[in-house]
């Protein structure tokens, strides 16, 4: 009763408090959701391609680092016990000459022709058949102007070598802001400077039922010079190169830690100072028999309150700037987990916020109530 | 009549060392239950000191209280809160009201103190607010009542958890004299209806009249115990209480 009146009735005071909130909110949302963001464009080549293992040269770090070997090590894997396919794929940063001339980095993503790993997705033009086409390359449509690609079937140059866009996708974003450039295998080698008997990784697929550690094991045994490792694995390895091995990830993390703390400290220095107005109510409710643990409740429900209302439109517009990422290469994720997660974090923030104020209501003598 | 309150040879120093100031010095006092005891003393001889004392709101240097009948001074401070809510009714010169709460509000904190649920606990403010004349206010804010009006909100307050004492921190020293003839008739009627023993702290001579005894203290001790005033008392009932004319009447408040 007193907490939510005492809010209420200090309206001013209370918007301060609720704009900072939101503030915070908002700002920690946006950065955690760009990490998100960040995090699955780094590995989304990897984790959409279906493959249930990877075959990589010993000691390559990242996705884009590619060793070269030879294509016929997939001879070699398809030998092993437990594999049903074995592909040759290719990703590897190539350039892209725009029609003005302007240069641009691309990853060149080669994949088999009619094969059924490491395809592009959600295809909003052409099919993945048609990078069976001479020449052909599949962008996304996100990259469109920064490619200076505008319709189907415009020709364009990659690597001084003609080739024709003959499909769109949507939604596949790259970290590094090189845009993925779907192509054939052989495209891929001629874009990205290989030899025609060259791959920089095997797709594998396993049989049904087969152990994947022991795969694993077996492959590694058989290819010389290879790791090999399970999708998901491969995964976490690209996400954790690009994301805290650049720093590029801690900095983001930072920003939303500095949004929470700005939030604290908006919500303690309004709490507090409301909590000094009422410094006399509270020496009331004490001379009247309040325990301290009633007064921390009061405080507290304040702090919480005006947390889960700051909360709410914060969540509206981090929603809405969600929404509005989508159309960008830069995408602002918020799934439920993260707002699930914000809302822990916002009402322990504005708690922890309070603690200062219950430090003053503490040592709050309940004689002062009889000093005039 | 059993002492609703007791002070035993209580002593009360501030500071420690060759800075200590003794604002209390061996006082012993008993008010009884349904008794107007009024207190007087100029400022700094020690009326609040004993007045948070009795209340249980200070803990003196030595002496013993006696609240209902139960030494409270050895009371570990955890208990002292559950103490002032059981037996202690306040009552104070500002109001001290919850500027954001109704006048009913204001009284069911009293009750939500105790853990009374809230609907039960606005019924029974509402009831205390119709006790004191204000039934009609329920809803109204603090700021949109007058000053005698918040201070009759502070009485129902202070007397809706039923308590055996009420303390009263200079009640009429912020009211018109027509207001504070209305707080005192009330305190006075509450008082003997109900039989509490009531402890009033001022300096306004105009309360004497509803006093059954008056006490002075003065450099921390007490200095004397109106036996007029007692006299007064047995002599029978005023003009709300059933007593007849007193001070207040003859010597109105300036208005």
């Amino acid at each position: 009763m007193l907490a939510l009146r005492n809010l209420l009735h200090d309206r001013v005071r209370f918007i301060v408090t609720l704009v900072g909130i939101v503030f915070s909110v908002v700002l920690s949302a946006v950065q955690l959701g760009l990490f998100l963001g960040f995090t699955r464009a780094t590995a989304d080549v990897i984790e959409q391609s279906e493959a249930d293992l990877w075959v990589v040269s010993r000691g390559v770090t990242h996705l884009e680092s590619g060793v070269p070997f030879s294509e016929s090590l997939r001879h070699l894997a398809l030998g092993v016990e437990g594999v049903a396919d074995a592909q040759a794929h290719i990703v590897s940063f190539g350039t892209w000459t725009r029609p003005d001339g302007a240069r641009e980095g691309v990853m060149v993503v080669g994949v088999e022709r009619d094969g059924a790993m490491g395809q592009p997705w959600n295809l909003v033009a052409g099919t993945a058949r048609d990078l069976g086409r001479p020449d052909a390359v599949i962008i996304d449509e996100l990259y469109k102007d920064k490619l200076g690609v505008t319709h189907l079937g415009q020709p364009v140059e990659l690597r001084d070598r003609r080739a024709r866009v003959v499909g769109f996708t949507r939604g596949i974003r790259t970290f590094t802001t090189a845009p993925a450039v779907f192509t054939s295998l052989a495209n891929a080698r001629t874009f990205t400077g290989l030899r025609t008997d060259q791959a920089l990784y095997l797709l594998i697929t396993a049989k049904p039922g087969a152990d994947l550690a022991r795969l694993s094991e077996a492959l590694t045994h058989r290819l010389p010079d290879v790791e090999v490792r399970t999708t998901a694995d491969w995964s976490a390895t690209q996400r954790n190169y690009w994301m805290f091995g650049t720093g590029a990830g801690i900095s983001v993390l930072i920003a939303a830690a500095l949004g929470l703390l700005v939030g604290v400290v908006v919500v303690a220095q309004t709490i507090y100072a409301a909590t000094v107005d009422h410094i006399r109510e509270y020496g009331t409710l004490k001379a009247m028999g309040a325990t301290n643990g009633y007064i921390y409740r009061v405080i507290i429900r304040q702090s919480a309150i005006s947390g889960v209302i700051g909360y709410g439109f914060a969540m509206v517009i981090a929603a809405f700037v969600s929404r509005a990422s989508q159309a960008g290469t830069t995408a602002i994720l918020l799934p439920w987990t993260l707002a699930a997660s914000l809302f822990v974090l916002t009402i322990a923030m504005c708690i922890s916020a309070s603690v200062v104020s219950i430090n003053k209501v503490t040592r709050l003598d309940p004689a002062m109530v009889f000093k005039g | 009549m059993a002492a609703a309150i007791t002070v035993r040879q209580v002593t009360k120093s501030y500071g420690g060392g060759t800075a200590a100031v003794q604002a209390l010095g061996q006082v012993s006092l008993e008010v009884a239950a349904g008794e107007i005891l009024v207190m007087m003393g100029p400022s700094g001889s020690g009326k609040t000191t004993l007045l948070s004392i009795m209340g249980v709101i200070l803990r003196p240097s030595s002496g013993t209280v006696l609240v209902a009948g139960h030494d409270v001074t050895a009371l570990p401070e955890r208990e002292l809160p559950g103490v002032r809510l059981r037996h202690i009714g306040f009552v104070f010169q500002g109001f001290n009201l919850f500027p954001a709460l109704t006048a009913a509000e204001n009284v069911a904190i009293a009750l939500d103190l105790r853990g009374e649920r809230r609907p039960a606990a606005l019924t029974r403010a509402k009831d205390a607010l119709a006790s004191v004349g204000l039934g009609d206010k329920a809803d109204a804010l603090p700021a949109n009542l007058s000053g005698g009006q918040k201070q009759r909100v502070a009485i129902a307050r202070a007397l809706v958890g039923d308590p055996t004492i009420i303390l009263a921190d200079e009640p009429t020293a912020a009211l018109d004299s027509h207001s504070g003839k209305l707080v005192m008739d009330l305190i006075t009627r509450l008082a003997r209806e109900q039989q509490r023993a009531v402890v009033i702290v001022t300096h306004d001579n105009r309360t004497l009249g509803y006093a059954d005894r008056i006490v002075h203290i003065e450099d921390g001790r007490l200095r004397e115990d109106d036996a007029r005033a007692r006299g007064r008392a047995e002599a029978g009932p005023g003009p709300i209480s059933g007593r007849p004319t007193r001070e207040w009447d003859l010597v109105p408040f300036p208005a």
